[in-house]
């Protein structure tokens, strides 16, 4: 089967520094593939060269098997990748039903009498929301009124409706309390059975676990590691992340410190 | 999956709720309460009555044509400190077509409405390239415009006046239909009210029933966000700018006709005015929230303190004070009663 979505030994670098070196992913359609990476791994240049924002210097970038280049993120979102951003993926003053048709207005009428359905938009926004489990009484509310897991499921839910075939996922849980990261969760597996390829970017292996069939590390700019769920437990990843000599080597600095 | 279950915390949002959310209710419960002081401190006993309505609905309805769309433009997150003094410039350079060029007043109408829309083109384009705040850009605008206005002026005619705009061929058909007088229960009541409520009615259409008019929202409340959803940010902007412009000159043509000339210094200082108005009417300053018959509402409200006060016998010098302190309290109370109405919302 050919993966929706693939990197072949793509780097990046911004003049002399050197973000991205030999990245090999590949994501499936029905998948979710984690990327795991500390601070500074190159995780933000990975989802920008995904969405479109940046092009990789060297390498294949393939969608369903066939070369693409992206000269800017709208081009990508035209192709079925939508990103989801942690902070900016809705606008908190803007009632739930503006935000999730937000770019993908429905109109009746003609030429400049052309106007928003409301009505409709309403209706199709609580359904599709209903859908994905989350039940609002009233689209009408501001968004900013509902919790931050929350706000992600519904830019989750609003990026599968409008038929992402490839879903990026930019740190989702990494500012959600417990509860609210199991929510945000919950619906990127929702957006699995609907057959979407989610890439799941983050750096918390304990989430990506609860979730992922395939795990990338990512360790200053390299791939480190590449683990299929079925091939690896959780404090396996979890030390292979944290870059394991490394690890090790710490807990000793520590133990020195408390010792003296 | 779809096995929703009811947040038993949340509560059912009540009538009353969705009212205080509403932008314009605070404007709307300012122009009741300033309207029935007015009313009650009233010395003529005509504040109330045909004649006094006519009063200060001709003092508000210039100020709202221009504030309406001055909300729309706040609402998108930008500022127009250009827009008084475009009422000025637009007004001269209509009776600078008419008497020194000799065009006739509808060719003059179009070019200076192509004009004004260019200097909101102008405007906008320079705040979306450079980065820089629209406040500085437009206020940099302001002073070009109000010195051009007064060299211009001065250099065609040699006074500080531009007069006799209504010798301009078709003057009297234009001046029907923008600066004539209707007569209702024996009050004479200027047409430029039909034209503020027409366009608060087109701005109120545009801004909540229309993509463009979510693109606004989105633009003012979130740049990057509405940018990661596909809303072109920078078209919205500059026309938004434009439509400011073109408002203010739309009021420019207004006036010029109705005092069949138009002096210099005319227009500065009033931008303000729209965006108290605006600011009244519920329009966030930081973007994202208002509305246009807020905007207009508060344009009501300065009507009627512009009228009210001297009918009551107040020194009518403390105007300005008047309209400082409704300007606060207004703010003040929307601010409290947005928190309230928003409440448990995270940010």
């Amino acid at each position: 089967m050919t993966a929706a979505l693939e990197l072949r030994n793509v780097s990046k670098q911004f003049g002399s520094v050197i973000a991205i070196t030999d990245a090999t992913i590949e994501v499936a359609a029905g998948n979710v593939t984690c990327v795991l990476g500390d601070n500074g791994a190159g995780k933000s240049t990975l989802i920008k060269i995904l969405s479109g924002v940046h092009k990789p210097t060297s390498g294949e970038f393939l969608m369903d098997g066939q070369p693409v280049d992206f000269s800017s993120p709208r081009e990508a979102i035209g192709k079925g990748i939508a990103t989801v951003y942690q902070d900016l993926a809705t606008i908190p003053l803007m009632s739930v039903w503006r935000n999730f048709f937000l770019g993908n207005e429905i109109t009746i009428g003609w030429g400049p009498f052309r106007m928003l359905n409301v009505k409709k938009m309403k209706a199709q926004s609580k359904q599709q929301l209903l859908e994905m489990g989350i039940d609002l009484r009233d689209t009408e509310q501001p968004i900013g009124t509902l919790s931050g897991g929350e706000r992600q499921a519904v830019a989750i839910a609003r990026a599968v409706y409008f038929g992402a075939k490839v879903l990026i996922l930019d740190e989702p849980t990494s500012a959600l309390g417990v509860r609210q990261s199991g929510i945000v969760l919950k619906y990127v597996l929702a957006a699995k059975e609907k057959g979407v390829a989610v890439v799941f970017i983050t750096h918390n292996p304990h989430h990506a676990f609860l979730v992922g069939d395939r795990f990338y590390l990512l360790n200053r700019g390299k791939m480190t590691n590449d683990f299929l769920r079925k091939n690896v437990k959780l404090d396996e990843l979890t030390v292979a992340m944290a870059g394991g000599a490394e690890l090790e080597a710490l807990t000793h600095e520590i133990q020195q410190v408390k010792k003296s | 999956m779809s096995s929703a279950v009811k947040d038993e915390r949340v509560q059912k949002t009540s009538f009353i709720t969705n009212l205080l959310r509403r932008p314009e209710f605070g404007a709307l419960m300012g122009a009741l309460a300033i309207f029935v002081l007015f009313s009650s401190v009233d010395t003529t006993g005509n504040f109330g009555l045909p004649g006094g309505i006519a009063g200060w609905t001709d003092i508000a309805a210039p100020i709202g044509i221009v504030a309406v769309f001055v909300a729309l433009l706040m609402i998108g997150g930008e500022f127009d400190l250009s827009t008084g003094i475009m009422v000025g410039t637009t007004g001269l350079l209509t009776g600078l077509l008419v008497t020194e060029l000799g065009l006739d007043i509808w060719s003059s109408i179009v070019i200076v409405l192509i004009f004004a829309a260019g200097v909101g083109l102008l405007n906008g384009w320079l705040v979306v390239t450079t980065g820089l705040p629209s406040f500085i850009v437009t206020l940099a605008t302001f002073f070009v415009l109000r010195g051009l206005n007064l060299a211009v002026t001065k250099g065609f005619t040699g006074t500080v006046r531009v007069g006799d705009t209504d010798k301009a061929a078709n003057y009297e058909q234009a001046a029907a239909l923008l600066a004539s007088k209707v007569e209702i229960f024996d009050a004479s009541f200027q047409i430029s009210i039909v034209w503020w409520i027409l366009f608060t009615l087109l701005a109120t259409w545009i801004l909540t029933r229309t993509k463009f008019g979510n693109w606004i929202f989105a633009s003012g409340g979130d740049a990057n966000a509405a940018r990661n959803a596909g809303v072109p940010v920078i078209k919205t902007k500059i026309t938004l700018f434009v439509m400011s412009a073109v408002a203010a000159g739309f009021v420019g043509i207004m006036l010029v006709l109705r005092l069949k000339g138009m002096q210099a210094g005319q227009g500065v200082g009033i931008e303000f005015f729209y965006i108290i108005a605006a600011a009244v009417g519920g329009t966030l300053l930081t973007g994202g929230k208002g509305s246009a018959i807020g905007a207009a509402l508060g344009a009501a409200i300065m009507g009627m303190a512009y009228i009210g006060i001297p009918y009551a016998l107040w020194d009518s010098d403390l105007t300005f004070t008047f309209l400082g302190l409704i300007l606060f309290t207004a703010v003040l109370i929307n601010s409290f009663v947005g928190k309230r109405a928003m409440k448990g919302r995270k940010k």
